[in-house]
């Protein structure tokens, strides 16, 4: 073991996490909308709908991430309407496939997590904002969706994580993020313990700071669950009036 | 040739490859899985009743193997375990390569990243597990073992039973991930298969089809366990 090639082989993976961090949060990103889709396709309450959105989780939750990224990757360029179509432009870029496998792959857990949301939001809260004449889209922009999200935040900060891990299969697919560096390297120095301790650590810092964000958001999103703070109030409010005065 | 043809049993047919493939998968996750169960116990007993050191181990066990990617310690476990024996070998005077069997390191690989996942669920299993059932059995007199192999266990494993049903799926996803070292299982079957014919689209939908219908199998088989295990449970 020694400090010098540690350091070398950080410096060597270090150009790899921009890409991995675009990939988990474009993919995570574009997820959420088509998750938000099935969720509320599925609480629609129209049936082939709901047939649709239950079709859809099964597929992707029911098969393995890397057999939904090489049938993209690999299996549309098998057919020539494909190959010929405007789509290729995109379908045949690994980066493209490594994006639209993932964002598939994650909307269909966010659809659970956004749903579970959406079916706790207090029955009550809905009949005030219908009281008060909201309904229809600003009923579901003030009401609903603030209250689904904050409940649904934490399974979400998991989902997140799972992303970030779930880009490393890109390199499959010859996309350069941290484990397709990690690999390279292992396959020029053939030292596979420093280069995936180094590869595995930065794995883990990007989680840690990732569920510190999440909480902190969290903590953001739920005043009323706090510990009222008279007294750190009231000394900020002596401290700000010190300064006035 | 179409795809009933190429996923057929007759001539060029590679239903057969296949049929292996979806074994070798299964064979595949079944040893990660168990290996990832014994795992799993000890860090919950660590993290449940351990000392502090002990418990730290744990926490760090899980913390680790849940924030880094299953696809690095595979990678970890392949290329690391091949330098390992090698390095054994040296020590007892043979200068060749050895390599690790890559099933042997996929199946450690999974065993390892799914203990974690093992450990929580059944760390939560014994916190639901009534207190006044583990009195009742010291009351008895049973010596500590007898009360872990009559009472806890039963109880634990029948409220783990749902958590270990989604660990179990998990593994078995993640099984493909061993396609990488060359373990000639479904995935890897398909991309042989993809590679010789020249039609990745069919090969890999099979693949699908085949792990849908080993998901869909083993969540009926799940369901139909949990019901008959918590046959004596009240329901509200």
């Amino acid at each position: 073991m020694d400090i010098q090639f540690f350091w070398e082989s950080l410096i060597t993976l270090i150009p790899g996490i921009p890409l991995t961090l675009l990939l988990a949060f474009l993919s995570t990103f574009l997820g959420a909308f088509l998750a938000l889709l099935l969720a509320t396709m599925r609480l629609s309450g129209i049936r082939p709908l709901g047939w649709f959105a239950q079709g859809y989780l099964f597929v992707f939750r029911g098969s393995p991430l890397l057999v939904q990224l090489f049938l993209i990757y690999y299996g549309l360029s098998q057919f020539p309407a494909v190959r010929h179509s405007f789509a290729w432009t995109f379908l045949r870029d690994p980066y493209w496939c490594a994006i639209i496998a993932l964002t598939l792959n994650t909307a269909a857990y966010a659809s659970e997590v956004i749903r579970g949301g959406l079916l706790s939001v207090p029955h009550g809260q809905v009949e005030a904002a219908r009281a008060s004449g909201m309904s229809g889209f600003m009923l579901f922009r003030r009401i609903v969706f603030p209250l689904a999200i904050r409940q649904a935040l934490p399974a979400y900060g998991t989902e997140l994580i799972l992303m970030v891990k779930a880009t490393s299969l890109a390199s499959i697919i010859t996309i350069m993020e941290i484990t397709g560096l990690a690999a390279k390297l292992v396959s020029e120095t053939y030292r596979v313990i420093e280069v995936f301790i180094v590869a595995g650590a930065i794995y883990l810092a990007i989680n840690f700071i990732l569920t510190r964000i999440v909480m902190a958001l969290e903590y953001r999103l739920t005043p009323h669950l706090r510990e009222p703070r008279i007294l750190t109030a009231l000394a900020l409010e002596n401290e700000s009036a010190g300064e006035i005065s | 040739m179409n795809f009933f043809q190429l996923m057929g049993f007759g001539e060029g047919g590679w239903g057969a490859f296949m049929l292996l493939g979806a074994l070798v998968t299964m064979v595949l996750a079944l040893c990660g899985f168990t290996i990832g169960a014994i795992f799993g116990a000890f860090a919950a007993w660590a993290k449940i009743s351990g000392n502090r050191f002990s418990r730290a181990l744990a926490d760090v066990y899980t913390t680790v193997l849940r924030g880094i990617p299953d696809l690095l310690v595979i990678y970890l476990f392949y290329f690391g375990g091949s330098a390992f024996l090698t390095w054994l070998g040296r020590l007892f005077g043979s200068d060749g390569f050895i390599g690790l069997p890559g099933f042997v390191a996929g199946a450690m690989a999974i065993g390892i990243t799914s203990g974690a996942q093992h450990t929580e669920v059944f760390r939560g299993a014994y916190r639901a597990v009534a207190k006044g059932e583990i009195e009742a059995a010291v009351a008895c007199g049973m010596p500590r073992m007898m009360r872990f192999r009559r009472i806890v266990a039963p109880l634990v494993l029948r409220h783990a039973l749902p958590g270990l049903g989604n660990v179990w799926q998990i593994v078995l996803k993640e099984s493909a991930l061993v396609s990488v070292t060359g373990v000639v299982e479904l995935l890897r079957q398909s991309q042989v298969g993809a590679g010789s014919t020249r039609q990745p689209f069919d090969f890999y939908f099979a693949a699908a089809i085949l792990y849908l219908v080993i998901t869909t199998i083993s969540s009926i088989s799940f369901h139909t366990a949990e019901k008959r295990f918590s046959k004596g449970v009240r329901r509200s």
